[in-house]
């Protein structure tokens, strides 16, 4: 051991910051390669789509409050819950948990930037270009309608002629392209990015779970974007696939659709799950109990969410052997769900909790979850099902599951990292103001929808007739969203507030125990002036001080200090035990992620408009941006 | 206080491949996922069909698919050369095998063309046709695709940009090719060889 520079510090790192900074203004903008600015960038575009999927989300319960209300038309009414639930799906809750992926990854992994930085970039613009298409659909009075799932044949070109479906279709196709790139970015990050000594078994559980999520991308995501593209080519080219008259089936889009969609459900709970997993310990001063459960349940939920999504399709009259396979698969569930659950309380209950915050909102996360999967476990029964199909109850589910045990510990997950990636922490005060009104809020909101489900209020139709005993507590859920929606304002109040009345957060203001808090906040642009060396699962509660890799001769560890960080480097390492191995040149500032993405947007713009010559130059922009990419790659630099 | 470590060096036995190939190894892993999808979609019609193929359609001949499909596979060959030929240094090994395997690519991608023109049934006759269009389309895209990557690799071949130690593009462009032949015996197997017209 020695002591690690002869130069001052400062200096070091004002060298590093010029190497790695952005250019300034617009041209930084375009051709920023760095996870940190992408990963930031990632969550407020999210948020934004957040906000926008709430007031579509206001406007549906102002036409409910009443019976026979007219605040929106039928047709409106149609277009707000396609979308709703369109952008809270792919434009806010895959992204926002990407975005958070991206920019603490690298920082947890304890490494200066993901395995193909440019990638990133370009997943990132994709999203915004994708998200950008489905709601030029607004501006054009065109907006998808035909439900978030778009099932058939009312989707087809008879039955919705207009342009309406054709912008969720390929928008969804679009949107999968950042999602499917991004998961394998993360997969290979997590593999041979890491600091020497983090073997596999010290994984921080949110990268356990953004590995999980990553797998499940790979796997399921293609069922989807084959389901659009054959729904597409069916509007657009006339072919059969789901046309029943010549033979198609539109069984078969139900599921392809679902092969995605349950999964999917899991693709965006399981990260949640990873950052209450951080939150929980931290707050509670101690390690994690049960690390091994834990990040084998995560494993576990990936591999059996392929087994269940013929439980979306109870209803839809297939074989009951079928049906009680996937009944079974669905229950089974409940086991890595129940463990995860186990590992929380343990934790708490053998720590000490400190009731910040983000504890808060992981502490009301527990109670939704469980609200949600006890809902799941009653609908995955065969014969309860049936009996509330498409009715409010299943509305009532979906959201403890999704908006419940999703949004609520991406809120808390705001409060804890926020700190870290700008340099200032968020109100309490408003915090817990805000989760407190988020909590009743959303109990309120929604826990009479189950209620309303088994007495018999259907999902999706735009109104009611009086007297059928709904009215009482529709007009409670209506209240009560409004509270939710005050709630996730009063966040956004604290996070503006912040930027200028903030206090400094310092290195670690939590006292956590991951790498990402080892460097300063806001993060450095090199993330790490030397690379951690790793000999704990909590290395910052147990390596005190932290020790610093020496750059050695060889190719393994040429890159470790900061000769490294100052040539644009960044060390590999092997798959499992993470030894040193080799040396990756981390990419520069580029457009080519930027002119790729918008090549893709001219492309699906062309197939929307159904103009051979736009889609055409699409394509000859998208295959230039691929061969110049290809041309320059640094692989064999490697 | 911070203290600098040395730290040692991977055992050679512990060494895997660079981030470039897992991530086409990953990419490859989607890709599959999408053809497995569209084949259990041929299928899941196939078993809900009266009779297959749809409307008595005449399906294309087995037998001059047979010869394109040992083209096809064929062109894997000169890859497992290439790559043996750069791995000692052997720049024209590399540069032929990548050109033969090229071509026999290129007429597999020719003979798919001369196809289309040849079939008397259009994509939107019925769901059969429409899934074998869809299906040979979409494997003819990433032939199509993987000779465009070929080229590339080509180019920097003839350039002498790879060497003994550094040709990690090579490898990863021969990861896809392998990928794409490989497919196509499911594809074969699905949409030709279980109609069997010879």
């Amino acid at each position: 051991m020695a002591v690690v520079e002869e130069r001052p510090a400062e200096e070091i790192e004002h060298e590093l910051e010029e190497v790695w900074e952005d250019a300034p203004g617009i041209p930084g903008f375009f051709a920023t390669v760095d996870h940190k600015r992408i990963g930031m960038r990632y969550i407020y575009t999210a948020f934004i789509f957040f906000f926008i999927a709430g007031l579509q989300a206001l406007f549906i319960r102002a036409q409910l409050t009443v019976p026979e209300a007219d605040v929106v038309g039928p047709e409106t009414y149609n277009q707000l819950f396609t979308m709703h639930g369109t952008t809270m799906i792919f434009l806010f809750n895959t992204p926002v948990l990407a975005g958070f992926g991206n920019y603490l990854l690298p920082l947890q992994l304890g490494t200066r930037d993901m395995a193909f930085p440019r990638l990133n970039a370009f997943s990132y613009w994709v999203f915004v270009l994708a998200g950008m298409f489905m709601y030029t659909s607004y501006l054009v009075g065109a907006p998808p309608d035909g439900g978030w799932f778009a099932y058939l044949p009312l989707t087809d070109k008879v039955n919705s002629p207009g342009i309406n479906l054709d912008f969720w279709g390929l928008g969804v196709i679009f949107v999968g392209i950042s999602t499917t790139v991004g998961a394998i970015n993360f997969i290979v990050t997590t593999f041979k990015l890491r600091a020497p000594g983090m073997s596999i078994n010290r994984l921080p559980l949110f990268v356990w779970s953004i590995l999980a999520m990553a797998f499940m991308i790979i796997f399921a995501v293609p069922a989807v974007t084959v389901a659009a593209a054959l729904l597409e080519a069916d509007r657009l080219f006339g072919t059969a696939f789901f046309d029943v008259a010549r033979g198609g089936s539109a069984l078969l889009y139900q599921h392809l659709f679902w092969f995605w969609g349950h999964p999917e459900v899991y693709i965006l709970f399981v990260p949640a799950v990873g950052m209450v997993s951080m939150m929980i310990p931290v707050f509670s001063r101690r390690a994690v109990s049960g690390y091994v459960w834990a990040a084998g349940s995560l494993v576990a939920i990936a591999f059996i969410s392929f087994g269940v999504w013929v439980h979306h399709m109870f209803a839809a009259g297939l074989p009951a052997l079928a049906m009680s396979f996937f009944s079974a698969a669905s229950l089974v569930i409940a086991i890595p769900s129940g463990v995860l659950f186990f590992v929380w309380i343990a934790t708490m209950w053998q720590g000490q909790v400190r009731w910040t915050t983000p504890m808060l909102f992981s502490f009301g996360f527990l109670f939704i979850f469980l609200a949600g999967g006890l809902t799941g476990v009653m609908v995955s029964v065969l014969p309860f099902d049936w009996q509330v199909t498409d009715s409010y109850f299943i509305v009532a589910h979906f959201h403890y599951v999704l908006n419940g045990a999703v949004v609520f510990p991406i809120f808390g997950a705001l409060y804890f990292w926020l700190p870290k990636m700008t340099g200032r922490m968020l109100s309490e005060r408003l915090g817990r103001l805000s989760f407190w009104s988020m909590f009743v809020g959303f109990n309120v909101a929604f826990f009479p929808m189950h209620v309303l489900g088994l007495f018999g209020m259907p999902r999706r139709v735009y109104t009611y007739a009086e007297g059928l005993g709904w009215e009482t507590l529709n007009v409670v859920v209506t209240a009560g969203s409004l509270l939710f929606g005050l709630g996730t304002l009063l966040t956004v109040v604290a996070w503006v507030m912040s930027r200028s009345r903030g206090a400094p957060a310092g290195d670690n203001p939590w006292d956590a125990d991951s790498l990402e808090w080892a460097v300063a906040s806001p993060t450095p642009h090199y993330n790490f002036r030397a690379i951690p060396v790793v000999a704990s699962r909590h290395p910052l509660w147990d390596q005190q001080p932290l020790p610093e890799a020496m750059s050695g001769d060889d190719e393994g560890t040429r890159s470790m200090g900061t000769p490294g960080a100052l040539a644009d480097e960044t060390p590999i390492t092997t798959g499992l035990d993470a030894g040193a191995e080799e040396t990756m040149e981390i990419p520069r500032e580029t457009y080519l992620p930027f002119l790729l993405a918008l090549g893709l947007a001219v492309f699906f713009t062309g197939l929307l408009v159904e103009a051979v010559v736009v889609g055409v130059a699409g394509v000859v922009v998208a295959t230039i941006g691929l061969l110049w990419w290809a041309w320059r790659t640094e692989a064999d630099l490697v | 206080m911070t203290t600098a470590v040395a730290v040692p060096p991977a055992s050679p036995r512990r060494r895997t491949y660079p981030t470039g190939w897992w991530g086409m190894v990953v990419l490859i892993m989607t890709e599959a996922m999408i053809f497995a999808g569209l084949l259990s979609s041929y299928f899941f019609v196939r078993a809900i069909s009266p009779e297959w193929p749809l409307g008595h359609i005449e399906p294309p001949e087995l037998r001059r698919i047979s010869l394109f499909t040992v083209v096809l596979l064929g062109s894997s060959v000169p890859i497992f050369w290439a790559e043996a030929a750069i791995r000692k240094g052997n720049q024209r090994g590399l540069r032929l095998g990548l050109l033969l395997s090229f071509l026999l690519g290129a007429i597999f991608m020719a003979n798919l063309f001369i196809e289309y023109e040849e079939l008397h049934f259009g994509v939107r006759d019925n769901a059969y046709a429409s899934l074998y269009y869809a299906i040979t389309g979409l494997h003819g895209l990433h032939v199509f695709v993987g000779l465009l990557m070929n080229l590339v690799v080509q180019i920097k071949a003839w350039q002498g940009k790879f060497t003994a130690s550094r040709h990690l593009t090579v490898e990863i462009f021969g990861l896809y090719w392998h990928f794409v032949d490989v497919v196509w015996i499911f594809v074969f197997s699905s949409l030709y060889v279980s109609v069997g017209h010879w």
